[in-house]
């Protein structure tokens, strides 16, 4: 379960960020999209896909846990 | 303007590797790669921050370095113990030529050596009371210190110190920061772990109590510059002539008070992405800020990012912005008028750290000067993403280059010049290359900022147009009858 920063870029994309895993990725897409359900299944642009716990839509950037699916 | 096709590029990294054994071969040759411009993610073809090979030459620091010598070392109004043997602190003295002002041994102590000088006694004993006596002595003949931070060398870590216990109770009962930094020299692969641990401790012991202020309207500060012989002075005064209100310099010329303002304002700038991304990011998370990265080297880059930064702020920042580029365009293109000439058409190789590798590009472009090999001593994959796009199509790129690489490299690819660290200097010097130490400017600087440029352009001027270079096959060696000149090692 690492920690993961989830921020926009200056281009206003998702990003995802694990800095003990050295990883910077462009978040693809997002498996929940609503204001009241935000997280699910976050599929990274290099194909690998992290699942964070479902929350209401958080303010970003955020660090919360997530599992390497 | 390139030189080599792709091809040659790739059999040239073959041809070096060719002497290492199967294994080491295959390791090295993931850190070698022709540059792919159009590749989105480095990490498909370098890669980066991994352990260096047993038994090759590497440049790389360690941990300590990264923390005492990069990240706490520049902040002038604390004391940075080094925590350990007497060597790591003194070797690492003002050599980074952070410039800062101030009275040495008074309010300032950034060229200073503090050090536990930890004997064969402290490590079968332990070194914890000679700690605790120390940060006594540092306030009993510094008392205008702000601060105390204990770097760590690696026997601190190997014999199990509890220095956070001892800085606790120091700070309980002297009322000031002292921070436990765990920067043991073996932690990591290179210095960049060093950056981490050190941003961690300043979030964790230096920000933690602070909050949330309003900022004010043009407040900015200035991240991951480290006043390398003024480098953020002469970065500074542009902001400043902006409009911009600079309230916190870190760490160069920085202190205590600056951190702590960090969070009153409304745009942190970022120079050296790798060593101070990781606090940034946190002040993004926790107060809100954000971060750009910048580049103030070269009128062409400096002009980008001045209207970068710009773009935060409203219409009349915008326009002082444009005033400020249009007030030291005919300095510039002076300078460019002179050297250029001079310079036209050589070719550089860039071996350093941090943000150099690709932030000086803009620059040695500026004087019609190409960049032909560049690469990091301790990157990590975000640098490599960041290169590539500056770098042009087909040139090298190596990753914690080893010693005798970097030496096959120049030989094959003979560049005009070669900027790197002290450690190559004198080998490139005596092949008869041209050189600059890249990483304190060589005793020189401020290259940052426009003031910088100039500097920056006589320096290259100067290594490679020195007379030297015509001096060095001996006169009787010249002529048509002399034999030709053979390198030993060939």
């Amino acid at each position: 379960m690492p920690s993961v920063m989830l921020r926009r870029t200056e281009g206003g994309k998702l990003s995802l960020y694990v800095a003990k895993k050295d990883l910077e990725e462009i978040v693809e897409t997002v498996e929940f999209e609503t204001p009241e359900k935000w997280g699910g299944a976050l599929t990274l642009a290099d194909g690998s896909v992290f699942y964070v716990d479902p929350m209401p839509e958080p303010k970003l950037p955020i660090t919360v846990k997530a599992k390497k699916m | 303007m390139t030189t080599m096709t792709r091809e040659e590029t790739d059999a040239l990294i073959q041809e070096v590797l060719e002497v290492y054994p199967e294994d080491a071969k295959a390791d090295r040759a993931k850190h070698l790669a022709s540059n792919d411009q159009s590749a989105e993610k480095s990490s498909k073809c370098i890669t980066s921050n991994r352990k260096s090979l047993p038994g090759v030459m590497t440049i790389r620091g360690c941990a300590y370095a990264g923390s005492k010598g990069v990240v706490w070392g520049p902040i002038k109004d604390m004391i940075h113990i080094s925590h350990g043997p007497v060597g790591c602190g003194q070797y690492s003295r003002a050599g980074r030529r952070n410039y800062y002002v101030g009275t040495t041994g008074v309010n300032t102590f950034g060229t200073m050596n503090f050090t536990s000088d930890f004997q064969e006694k402290d490590i079968v004993f332990g070194g914890d009371k000679k700690l605790s006596k120390l940060i006594e002595e540092v306030e009993a003949l510094f008392p205008l210190n702000k601060g105390i931070s204990v770097q760590s060398e690696c026997p601190i870590g190997l014999i199990g110190d509890d220095i956070e216990a001892v800085s606790k109770k120091a700070a309980a009962e002297f009322g000031k920061p002292v921070v436990p930094v765990r920067c043991e020299g073996f932690r990591g692969v290179s210095q960049s772990l060093g950056h981490h641990i050190a941003n961690d401790a300043i979030r964790d012991h230096m920000l933690a109590d602070v909050e949330k202020v309003e900022p004010g309207k043009y407040d900015v500060s200035i991240i991951g510059d480290y006043n390398i012989g003024g480098d953020a002075w002469s970065s500074r005064i542009l902001l400043e002539e902006m409009g911009l209100n600079v309230v916190a310099q870190w760490s160069g010329d920085g202190t205590v008070a600056e951190m702590k303002n960090c969070p009153k304002v409304k745009l942190n700038l970022l120079h050296c992405y790798r060593s101070m991304n990781y606090i940034s990011r946190f002040m993004e998370e926790k107060y809100g800020i954000p971060w750009i990265e910048y580049n103030f080297f070269g009128p062409t880059k400096i002009a980008e990012s001045l209207r970068k930064i710009a773009s935060f702020f409203d219409d009349e920042i915008k326009a002082n912005a444009e005033k400020v580029i249009a007030k030291y365009q005919p300095l510039m293109q002076a300078v460019i008028d002179k050297y250029k000439a001079r310079l036209e058409g050589k070719k550089v190789m860039l071996y350093v750290g941090g943000l150099r590798p690709r932030h000086v590009i803009g620059a040695y472009e500026d004087l019609g000067m190409e960049v032909v090999g560049t690469g990091y001593e301790f990157a990590h994959n975000d640098d490599y993403d960041r290169t590539m796009k500056e770098m042009g199509n087909a040139t090298l790129l190596y990753d914690d280059v080893t010693g005798y690489e970097l030496e096959e490299f120049v030989k094959k690819i003979k560049p005009d010049l070669i900027g790197s660290g002290i450690k190559e200097k004198y080998i490139f010097q005596k092949m008869g290359i041209p050189f600059r130490q890249m990483h304190s400017w060589d005793y020189s600087g401020p290259y940052h900022g426009y003031d910088g440029f100039a500097i920056f352009a006589r320096d290259m001027d100067m290594a490679i147009n020195s007379p030297t270079w015509s001096g060095m096959t001996a006169p009787w060696l010249k002529g048509s009858d002399a034999p030709a000149a053979k390198a030993v090692n060939e």
